[in-house]
């Protein structure tokens, strides 16, 4: 079998190369060709061809994500922004938190367990390279309509691939969301959101400094998952049979991964690391590039030193492949052995394959001869970058002007009120949360059901100074605003994710965000890509949250119809003394209950108009984003303050079912009166609004809060009794709401 | 006297190790790290068998870890009357090693369970529940994928006769274990082993909405001090 080595290359210049079987451009090709002053050999083909990837480069989204940095917000808590694995944040008392969501979503419609549970094991080892302590996990996912028959092929085996995986990792799943809409059912969306913990001085980064460092593959050998295309480049140019059958989507074994973060959690400790990069996407191909491009330029990588699980591996493979719970390191030689023992310890395998250089260039070499010889900025940071084309969708207007006005109001308040509650996307999501640990660690304050996931940071980490500080989490998005008004909708992700850290009493710090969209070439995607990234930067300038990090993914879409744009948004917040928290809902009888914000007739995309109408027209709610601040302010003063006995974010479904879902808490009710036309104070969803209770005696001066900054508060009643009662409009006992609440999702997954 | 010495075994794959350690500070008992590949008890007066996925829970649950070398020292001190606690994969351990009667397999439902359970004390007569009420309901979560207990016919009757049963599922079984088994004990009652997981409900502020978990570690101590 003949090796494809730089001097091969050079004595074959016209040898044609299967650039475009590996998604590759001519265009693209050629300046490969340029940079190199030579046609590329197969395996620099598959470095540059991965690297230069939509995933990898971010070559079609890469001009408009550089608004986050151009309109972000001035902080000082931001300690590593974007760019690396994951953003760091100053949280205070010494502590950082690092946190990212990443999508995981083509995966996970070819094979939903081990695409979803892969999905939770990269962005665990995105955290642990940043130096952190994974501490807890979130999913947001997006199904097809829940009857539909692929979701209940898909749906069970993300659930259990998220499950499996994240329960074997020990890292407690302390939030996110379920939603379903049938512009799903070829495109499910599975987005993983990780969040560790580190002391402010330990941050790591993926670089590889200092020439003569060696450079170390620790974890799971390297086998044939995950490698895709390069099986193309293996057959095209070694034309044998055997390679050509290759699984597409990567195996996860969460055991090692455990091992791995206890691993290297010692490693860090015992301060032997220069430099660490997790394999994800692009595996060897992408590690080695961006450590060499990051630190001193060079580096010299003996392929043949690569641990494999199936021997007959080509170098063109073991470059592309997606092998599962794999890091790298930069160690200084004489960290070693120290290095090498703790790896033992914990039964990982570790391998010296190469040593940093100062020659400028990623060479590497199998069976002695050079197959690889580039400048490795050139594959990790000079990839392309395209200025797609985009305009306003052809039925953009036509679809704005067709509102819900016109759709005939429900006589029977109660009735709706079921409805929606029992509808899979407002029905309780225990099904799938009971799925997953939320204890393990014991630092989980709040979980699901709850509005924000919280965790004490002081106990995170054995042996770390004490502090009485919490962080809180929040993912959520909403397809069918966005589709409506990509820019106002993503402002409103953020808008929502924002208030329901707010109203745990948490101070919102900093975004995380998977931009889940159809195809780039599309011009009308692109432009619901232009438009939600200026809205969120635009949005998170105006409430002072600056993005740390995430993630694009592209290409969901089936044949030329797209799934709704879908800006996932996470939002991490601090709370100074996590006893304060705020717990959802209502916790006791005898509060006075209220209604913070103002409500319009606002039902462009709205629950009830999918519910109840099977419509999507009009406008989505405002965003307002300053009334959203203000909001924001007096519930993490009146936390701080100790005034409120709990609360819970106003969002899809409205009001109804913000107070249903506050009963079901803990099975307390409550009596209410409106003072608005009934239908639209229930069921509208205008933004910037939250629910609370407050002791009576307290209330006065939790009023007073609101005057001051301006909160609309309106006194709705008192919680308590075995019912919900909405004075002249319904009643419903607490027991039929839960039964409503809880059925809906066993009654479709078993 | 000096504090009680609760030793806490971590096997690569277990989880709950931390939380053990945290459960035990909290009643002023001293926690000892117990390595699986170490031949040394370290001289504990205890010893606590943490859950999670020893061994990835690869070919059974619990059945690699029963033959690592701490298990060497571990199971001939237990019978003899070392006080041992296994909760979830702790608890699976135990019956891999025999310490404990039956096993516990897949959930009838065939999914992982993570709730807060009610569970009713039937017995108070061992190291670690001598601080509950006979018949007292408490709640603890439950978090398993493989936690439904069986065993044969004639192993059931003999635990029940012998007041073997520790724990009893209340208001729902979550696996479909027999008799709504939860928890047993063996017939001297210094080991015991139980699904449910005492350490995640120690405090106020975290875990499960309960701290029923205490009583388990205010038991041993009680056990030690009056030994």
């Amino acid at each position: 079998m003949t090796t494809d080595s730089v001097k091969r290359a050079e004595s074959t210049p016209d040898e044609p190369m299967p650039f475009a079987e590996l998604g590759m451009k001519q265009d693209e090709y050629d300046r490969v060709k340029e940079i190199l002053g030579r046609r590329p050999t197969g395996s620099e083909l598959a470095i540059y061809s991965v690297m230069w990837s939509e995933h990898c480069s971010y070559k079609s989204s890469k001009v408009h994500l550089k608004q986050f940095a151009t309109k972000a917000p001035k902080s000082d808590a931001l300690l590593v922004g974007m760019g690396e694995n994951a953003g760091v944040v100053d949280i205070g008392d010494g502590w950082a938190a690092t946190f990212k969501i990443e999508s995981h979503n083509h995966p996970s419609y070819v094979e939903p367990h081990q695409g979803a549970a892969t999905g939770v094991g990269g962005i665990v080892r995105d955290i642990m390279s940043m130096g952190a302590r994974p501490i807890a996990v979130m999913d947001a996912l997006r199904f097809g309509g829940a009857h539909q028959d692929d979701t209940r092929r898909v749906l069970p085996g993300v659930v259990e691939g998220i499950s499996h995986y994240g329960n074997c990792l020990g890292l407690p799943n302390i939030g996110g969301e379920v939603a379903f809409d049938p512009c799903y059912i070829g495109n499910p969306l599975v987005n993983a959101l990780c969040v560790g913990l580190l002391r402010k001085d330990q941050i790591k980064l993926a670089t590889a400094p200092g020439p003569g460092n060696k450079v170390v593959l620790f974890g799971a050998s390297t086998g044939p998952d995950g490698i895709g295309g390069a099986s193309v480049l293996a057959s095209a140019t070694f034309e044998d049979e055997s390679q050509a059958k290759r699984p597409a989507v990567q195996v996860g074994d969460p055991f090692m991964e455990k091992l791995l973060i206890e691993c290297c959690l010692e490693l860090y400790a015992a301060d032997v690391v220069v430099g660490i990069q997790d394999l994800g996407a692009a595996g060897v191909s992408c590690a080695t590039t961006e450590l060499a491009a990051k630190g001193t330029g060079g580096m010299h990588v003996d392929l043949n030193q690569v641990p494999l699980r199936d021997p007959s591996l080509r170098p063109e493979e073991i470059l592309m492949s997606e092998s599962q719970e794999r890091m790298m390191a930069v160690v200084r030689p004489s960290d070693i052995p120290a290095f090498m023992a703790i790896c033992a310890k914990w039964d990982v395998p570790a391998t010296v394959i190469g040593e940093v250089t100062d020659t400028g260039r990623l060479v590497m070499t199998w069976h002695g001869e050079t197959i690889v010889d580039i400048p490795p900025g050139t594959a990790a940071d000079d990839g392309p970058v395209y200025e797609r084309p985009f305009h306003e969708p052809a039925g953009q207007a036509a679809l704005n002007a067709d509102t819900p006005d016109a759709l005939e109001r429900p006589a029977d308040l109660r009735a709706t009120l079921l409805q929606l509650l029992g509808s899979p996307n407002l029905a309780s999501k225990a099904w799938v949360t009971d799925q997953y640990d939320r204890y393990v660690r014991s630092n989980t304050v709040l979980a699901q059901p709850a509005d924000a996931g919280m965790l004490r940071i002081s106990e995170a980490i054995a042996g770390a100074e004490p502090t009485t500080r919490g962080i809180a989490l929040s993912t959520d998005g909403n397809g069918r605003y966005a589709k409506l008004d990509p820019y106002a909708g993503a402002q409103l992700a953020l808008a929502e994710a924002y208030r329901n850290v707010a109203v745990t009493g948490a101070k919102p710090l900093a975004v995380t965000n998977c931009l889940n969209f159809g195809s780039p070439e599309d011009p009308e995607v692109m432009w619901q890509f232009a438009e939600a990234v200026r809205g969120l930067a635009d949005a998170c300038r105006t409430l002072g949250v600056p993005v740390t990090g995430g993630n694009v993914s592209f290409y969901n879409q089936t044949g030329s119809t797209a799934i709704h744009p879908t800006p996932v948004v996470g939002v991490l917040g601090v709370i100074d003394d996590v006893a304060k928290r705020v717990p959802t809902g209502f916790v006791a009888e005898g509060l006075r209950v209220a209604l913070l914000g103002d409500t319009a007739a606002e039902f462009g995309g709205s629950e009830w108009a999918h519910v109840a109408h099977g419509h999507l027209g009009g406008l989505p709610p405002e965003a307002d984003l300053e009334a959203e601040r203000s909001l924001a302010t007096v519930l993490v003063e009146a936390a701080r303050r100790g005034l409120l006995e709990g609360s819970h974010d106003l969002s899809d479904g409205g009001l109804a079912i913000a107070l249903a879902e506050a009963c079901l808490a803990r099975g307390i009710g409550a009596t209410v009166a409106l003072s608005g036309e009934p239908f639209t104070d229930l069921f509208s969803e205008s933004a910037a609004r939250a629910l609370v209770a407050v002791r009576p005696e307290a209330f006065d001066e939790f009023a007073a809060l609101c005057a001051e900054h301006e909160v609309p508060c309106y006194g709705l009643g008192v919680t308590g009794g075995e019912s919900l009662v909405v004075q002249d409009v319904l009643e419903v006992p607490v027991s039929e709401l839960r039964d409503t609440h809880t059925g809906a999702l066993p009654a479709i997954f078993g | 006297m000096s504090a009680a010495r609760v030793g806490v075994v971590t096997f690569p794959g277990t989880l709950d190790d931390q939380d053990a350690a945290r459960a035990v500070r909290l009643v002023g008992a001293e926690a000892v790290p117990l390595w699986h590949a170490d031949h040394d008890l370290k001289g504990v007066d205890a010893v606590f068998l943490p859950g999670g996925f020893s061994y990835g829970d690869y070919l059974r649950c619990g059945a690699i870890s029963r033959f690592a070398p701490l298990m060497e020292e571990l199971i001939p001190a237990a019978r003899a009357g070392l006080p041992v606690l296994g909760t979830c994969n702790g608890f699976q351990i135990l019956c891999e090693a025999h310490l404990l009667p039956g096993a516990l397999t897949r959930n009838a439902s065939l999914h992982y369970v993570c709730r807060d359970q009610r569970v009713r004390v039937e017995s108070t007569d061992t190291a670690w529940t001598n601080a509950f009420e006979q018949g007292q309901e408490i709640t603890l979560p439950v978090k398993h994928g493989e936690g439904r207990y069986v065993a044969s016919a004639e192993t059931l009757a003999e635990i029940e006769a012998n007041g073997q049963v520790v724990f009893r599922y209340v208001g729902g079984n979550p696996n479909g274990a027999m008799n709504d088994i939860a928890g047993i004990r063996n017939e001297a009652g210094n080991i015991v082993g139980l699904m449910p997981h005492p350490e995640h409900a120690v405090e106020e502020l975290v875990g499960a909405p309960s701290t029923d978990g205490l009583g388990f570690f205010t038991s041993i101590l009680k056990k030690l001090v009056n030994a």
